[in-house]
Order: C-alpha cells, then sequence, then structure tokens
C-alpha cells in the first residue's frame, strides 16, 4: 500500500530521486574537518529566524507608536514570547557567526577557486541580503539606538553625488527616519529580503551539488570515469548522475555519515547558544544594546552610537577614511572585494595546506585585520582607534592585492592525488 | 591553527586598552529572589516614584502575582486612584506640562535597569548632592545636571561634594546610611524586576535546556561513532 502510493507519487514527482541525489547518495569527501560544520549551523539558524520571525510577526506591531510597546507586549504578555524573541535576536548574531566562519573556511580551502565561482557568488549574495535584512530588523524594534544605527548607516547613501539625498529620500519615505521607514523595512524583513534569501540558499546548494564539495585538501574527488580501479575506489553507491561521468573516490554518502556528524555539531551549537540566549540574551550588550531599551527618540542622540558587533568591520573602514564618499566607496569596495576573490587569487592549487608560506601569512593577517576592525567599528572613534583601524584596514585590502601578486607564479607544494587523513 | 588563535589572542588585549575608562559605579548587589525585598521596592515606587515616573510597560497583576500578592492585598495596599488590578502602571501626570515643569518630562522606568544598570540605579539614588546652581537645588554625580530633585531627601537628608568629587555623610534625614542603602538596594531590585519579569524564569528554564542538549549529545556523539565505523 505505502511503496505504491511512493512509487505512484515517484512517477509523477521524483522525491526519492532527489533525495538521493541531494543526501542518501550525495558524494561528500571523508575527510571534512570543523570547519565544514557551518554551512549545516547556517542553515539551523535560517529556519530558526523564518520560525521565530513568523510568531513574533503575530504580535508584533509595525508604528511609530506601537512597536516599542509591542516589544515589550510580547516580551511580557505573550506566553513564551520572551523565548522567542531571544531566540530571533540571539539568532541574528549567531548567523554572522556562522556566515563569517562558512566564509573564512572558503577562504582557506580555496572553495572560491574554479570550478566553484558561482557557488561563492551566490554565497556573497546570501551575506549581502543578509546584511541587509539584519539592518532592518534592527529597526523593527524601535529603540533608540535602532533609530540611531539606521540614521547613520542611511546616511551613508546621502554620500553617493548627485542622487546621494533622493536615495536617502527613497530608502526612509520621509526626511526623517520615521514611521514610515519602519513600515517600509517591516515589509522588507518579513517579506521581501527572507524570499530572496531562501531562494539564494536553495541556488547556492543546487550549485555546490552541481560542482561537488571542496575539502580541506583541495583535491578532485571525482575521477575521470574508467581511470580508478574499481577496489580503489568509493565502496558506496552513489547516484548515478555523479557514477555515470566520473569514478568516485575519497567520499562517502552525505546522509547517513555526515547528518550524524553535523547532529553531534549542532548539539555543541545549540548548548553555545542557548547558553547565552538564557543567561545573556543581551550579549553583554553587543547582541541588544543598552540605548535600544528606551523608545526611538529624534531628539535625543545616544552617547555612542555604534552598529551592531557585525557590521563592525565594514563600519569602521567607512569611518577610518576622513572623506564621506571615500569612506563610502571604501566599505562597499571591501565587500566588492571579497565578491571578486575567485579572479584576485590567480592559483590553482586551493587548500592553503599546499600553497605558499606568503599564503598563510596573508589569510592571518586578512583574519586579524578583520576582527580588530570588527572590534573598533564597536569602540568610539578617536586619534588612537583610527590610526589602529587604518592600519587593519590596509591590511584588509592589501589581502588582495598580495594574492594577486603572488597567486600568479606561485611556488607551491605537490598536491595528493588523494586525500589525506 | 594553534598559531593563528594565539596570534589572534596577542592582539585582542591591546584593544581593550583602547576602550577607555568606565565610571566607577557602586555594586547594588541585589538579589530578585528576595520577595520580601522586591515588595518593599515596589511600595518604595508607588510612594516615591510613580507620581512622576510610569511603569506603563508593567501591569499590576502580574506584578502582584510575580511578588506573591494576592490581587485582593494588591488592590488594597498598592493602587490607590480606582485602576483596574490588569492595567498597566501608569499615572495622570500631563507630559507636555511636566517637560515644563522639569525640563523634560520624566521617563518611563520599566527598562531603565536594563537601559542603564542596576548598579547604575544605586548609585544614582545615592548620589544626590547640593548644588545651589540647580533649579531644584541639587545635582546628581553619575547623572550630571539632572532635571529632578532629590525627592529622597527627607529620607536620606543632604550631602555635599567636596573638590575631588567625594561626597560627603549625609546629615538630617529619617534613616541612617544603612537604612538608606537598604531602601535604595530595594528600589534597584524592583527596577531590576519590572525591566525583564521572566528573567528567573528565563535562567532557571537555560539549566533544563541546556542539560537535556549534554543529554543529547552523548547520544549523538554514540551515534556518529557507531555510524562512521563503515568509514574508517
Amino acid at each position: 500500500m505505502f511503496a505504491n502510493l511512493m512509487a505512484w507519487i515517484e512517477q509523477r514527482l521524483p522525491l526519492m530521486d532527489a533525495m538521493n541525489k541531494h543526501a542518501a547518495q550525495y558524494p561528500a569527501p571523508k575527510n571534512f574537518n570543523f570547519w565544514y560544520v557551518f554551512g549545516i549551523l547556517a542553515s539551523v539558524v535560517l529556519v530558526n529566524q523564518l520560525l521565530t520571525g513568523v510568531w513574533l510577526t503575530m504580535n508584533y506591531e509595525p508604528s511609530g507608536d506601537g512597536a516599542f510597546a509591542s516589544v515589550e507586549y510580547i516580551m511580557r504578555d505573550v506566553d513564551y514570547g520572551w523565548l522567542l524573541r531571544y531566540m530571533h535576536s540571539t539568532g541574528a548574531s549567531a548567523f554572522f557567526v556562522v556566515v563569517y566562519m562558512h566564509m573564512f573556511r572558503g577562504m582557506m580551502y580555496g572553495s572560491y577557486q574554479k570550478p566553484r565561482e558561482l557557488l561563492w557568488l551566490f554565497g556573497m549574495l546570501i551575506f549581502l541580503v543578509l546584511m541587509a535584512e539584519a539592518f532592518m530588523g534592527y529597526l523593527l524594534p524601535w529603540g533608540n539606538m535602532s533609530y540611531w544605527g539606521a540614521q547613520v548607516i542611511i546616511s551613508i547613501f546621502g554620500a553617493i553625488p548627485v542622487i546621494g539625498d533622493d536615495l536617502t529620500l527613497w530608502i526612509r519615505g520621509d526626511y526623517v527616519i520615521s514611521g514610515a521607514t519602519l513600515n517600509r523595512f517591516f515589509a522588507l524583513h518579513v517579506i521581501a529580503l527572507p524570499l530572496v534569501l531562501v531562494v539564494l540558499v536553495f541556488l547556492h546548494i543546487l550549485a555546490l551539488h552541481e560542482v561537488g564539495s571542496n575539502n580541506p585538501d583541495g583535491t578532485n574527488i571525482k575521477k575521470p570515469k574508467g581511470s580508478v580501479p574499481p577496489e580503489e575506489q568509493s565502496k558506496f553507491t552513489f547516484h548515478e548522475q555523479y557514477t555515470k561521468k566520473y569514478d568516485i573516490v575519497d567520499a562517502i554518502p552525505f546522509h547517513p555519515y555526515y547528518t550524524v556528524k553535523d547532529l553531534v555539531a549542532v548539539v555543541i551549537f545549540l548548548i553555545v547558544f542557548c547558553w547565552v540566549m538564557f543567561f545573556a540574551p543581551e550579549g553583554g550588550g553587543y547582541f541588544i544594546e543598552a540605548p535600544n531599551f528606551e523608545p526611538a527618540n529624534g531628539l535625543k542622540t545616544p552617547e555612542h552610537i555604534a552598529p551592531v558587533w557585525y557590521f563592525g568591520p565594514f563600519y569602521t573602514i567607512l569611518r577610518v577614511i576622513p572623506d564621506k564618499l571615500l569612506g563610502a566607496i571604501g566599505m562597499f569596495g571591501a565587500i566588492i572585494a571579497l565578491f571578486m576573490l575567485p579572479w584576485f587569487d590567480r592559483g590553482t592549487v586551493k587548500s592553503l595546506r599546499y600553497r605558499c608560506t606568503a599564503h598563510t601569512v596573508n589569510l592571518i593577517q586578512f583574519a586579524i585585520c578583520f576582527i580588530v576592525l570588527g572590534v573598533l567599528g564597536t569602540l568610539p572613534a578617536n586619534p588612537l582607534n583610527n590610526l589602529i583601524g587604518a592600519i587593519a584596514s590596509f591590511g584588509y585590502f592589501g589581502f588582495f592585492v598580495a594574492i594577486w601578486i603572488y597567486s600568479k607564479n606561485e611556488k607551491t607544494k605537490p598536491v595528493p592525488e588523494r586525500v589525506t587523513g | 591553527m594553534k598559531k593563528f588563535i594565539l596570534a589572534v589572542l596577542a592582539v585582542l588585549p591591546m584593544l581593550a586598552i583602547a576602550a577607555g575608562p568606565s565610571m566607577d559605579l557602586d555594586k547594588a548587589n541585589n538579589d530578585l529572589r528576595d520577595k520580601e525585598s522586591l515588595k518593599r521596592g515596589f511600595e518604595a515606587y508607588i510612594n516615591n516614584c510613580l507620581a512622576c515616573h510610569e511603569l506603563k510597560y508593567q501591569r499590576y497583576n502580574r506584578t502582584f502575582a510575580d511578588l506573591g500578592i494576592s490581587d485582593a492585598d494588591g488592590m488594597a495596599n498598592y493602587m490607590y486612584t480606582g485602576e483596574k488590578v490588569g492595567d498597566h502602571i501608569t499615572n495622570t501626570m500631563p507630559g507636555k506640562e511636566a517637560a515644563k515643569w522639569f525640563g523634560s518630562t520624566p521617563p518611563d522606568l520599566t527598562l531603565e535597569a536594563r537601559f542603564r544598570s542596576p548598579d547604575w540605579i544605586y548609585t544614582y539614588l545615592r548620589s544626590f548632592y547640593v548644588d545651589e546652581s540647580r533649579p531644584f537645588g541639587v545635582n546628581n554625580k553619575v547623572f550630571k545636571d539632572v532635571g529632578m530633585p532629590h525627592v529622597l531627601q527627607n529620607l536620606q537628608g543632604v550631602q555635599t561634594i567636596d573638590e575631588h568629587g567625594n561626597l560627603s555623610e549625609a546629615t538630617g534625614g529619617s534613616m541612617t546610611a544603612e537604612e538608606y542603602d537598604q531602601f535604595a538596594r530595594d528600589l534597584t531590585n524592583f527596577l531590576e524586576y519590572t525591566g525583564e519579569p521572566n528573567k528567573l524564569e528565563r535562567e532557571s528554564m537555560g539549566y533544563w535546556v541546556i542539560g537535556f542538549l549534554f543529554i543529547l549529545l552523548f547520544f549523538a556523539y554514540l551515534l556518529k561513532k557507531e555510524y562512521w565505523r563503515d568509514v574508517h
């Protein structure tokens, strides 16, 4: 009976086939390490944000008069509303933690290189939409930092010559940030951007499964058909889409092997996540900033306006460049440079394990500069901070220049044919 | 990888220096579990603060329930102006007029403990000093040129400040210094409660959730080990 039903469905929509292709018979390299869990964790956080977001929307009131009070209503009068709100607010920060780790993984193991450029571009688009989503969501509680943070970030667009002022007016829908801004940000935050985000995530995974997963050795697990003797091929069954053209080595089916392994990672992640959510939901004033416990007030500027921590790196780059327009170009340039990474890197060896020492040094200095820029973004501007910020910005952009130079005739180590360890 | 983490750790302390100094606050040492303290703080708030400062996100009956007061007792002892028991804790002061009297509308204090911090509130309540240049004759050490008078002056008495910014002992109040500190602590405690009425529930739920996750982790790990025997 059940088998008949499944067969009936399968003839009309190949569900089991898709499951096999993307999970139970998807060849994943067997040597994934710690850095490979963040993609799954990002999906977990995405689902968390979507679900808690739906329930928050049920009780949130998107208006200048009602928004702040409705958040407190959720915190006090809605059953477990406080839990939903903290899951959502902690999730926002967790999203950026795991996405930054995920991106750095891609940089370490060359997962953006040919043939995965499009995969990287989809990922970068996800990152861009995620920033827009987070920025608009941060306005919704209508706290004073929501208001002034949005004020600062929208004014960046005012730096664009000729159209700048009209553009900021168009974004705000008013001459100042007002209920009109709040309403449109609400619409974008709960409908438009999540829709785009989900589609992009879908394309990201589809693009990944088309070219196959990279691995910490940067080797290719798909060898030309007939080039590998059967006893050296992977002993597992993979979908014919992969096996008809290639001999698969060093791979295991994503399900069940990586689903059970990722389950361990997800639980460890949830322990950390829940620890923050239950015992420090304000994240030390970084996840929910203290001035946001005061309603938005256009006449009262918080002592120190800081964007949320995850915008810190880009905000610092904006701030250390004295000219407003150049600052905005620097900030957007920092993101565009990441987009263009597959073309800055002219090397053919993927993993840092087999690339030149300069590359490892370059990656480390980039990571340090990125973290320093992030920390500075949350601190007030002063000459010392600006100097450190300028050096770190130099290191950030220097990464891309350096990789373009040394990757041309790079002295690499021999890449093994098969994965190690 | 280890080198990388070490390098990051080496750089971070430099940034802490760049963060600069923070204001010295006295420790409130209040305890949200102390219901008697919360009740005293609630009563003190109703009698001394509510005339100007609303708690407009906090309801009377919720407060009664959390503090262990029955609705009947609560209505008899804490509600003076004929509100309903499910109402928010508000006053009838006209905001615009108040802005004229004090320079700005007295803020709602429901979330003050989250906006400032409990220690700040405790310190603030104990840091009024005589300053004849101000409209109400007082100033505050942690809130420069504060708009409100020292409404607790009859309890605490009067403090003066010396050129180093040290406050004198209060004189002329109806409470001893210890009594007034406890009074300030109770008020602080109550405001920390109103800032997040679910705080204790949140924390106690946290232990259960994390406890469960550790058990789940154990079984998830065993499951992974069992499956991966095929791979190794």
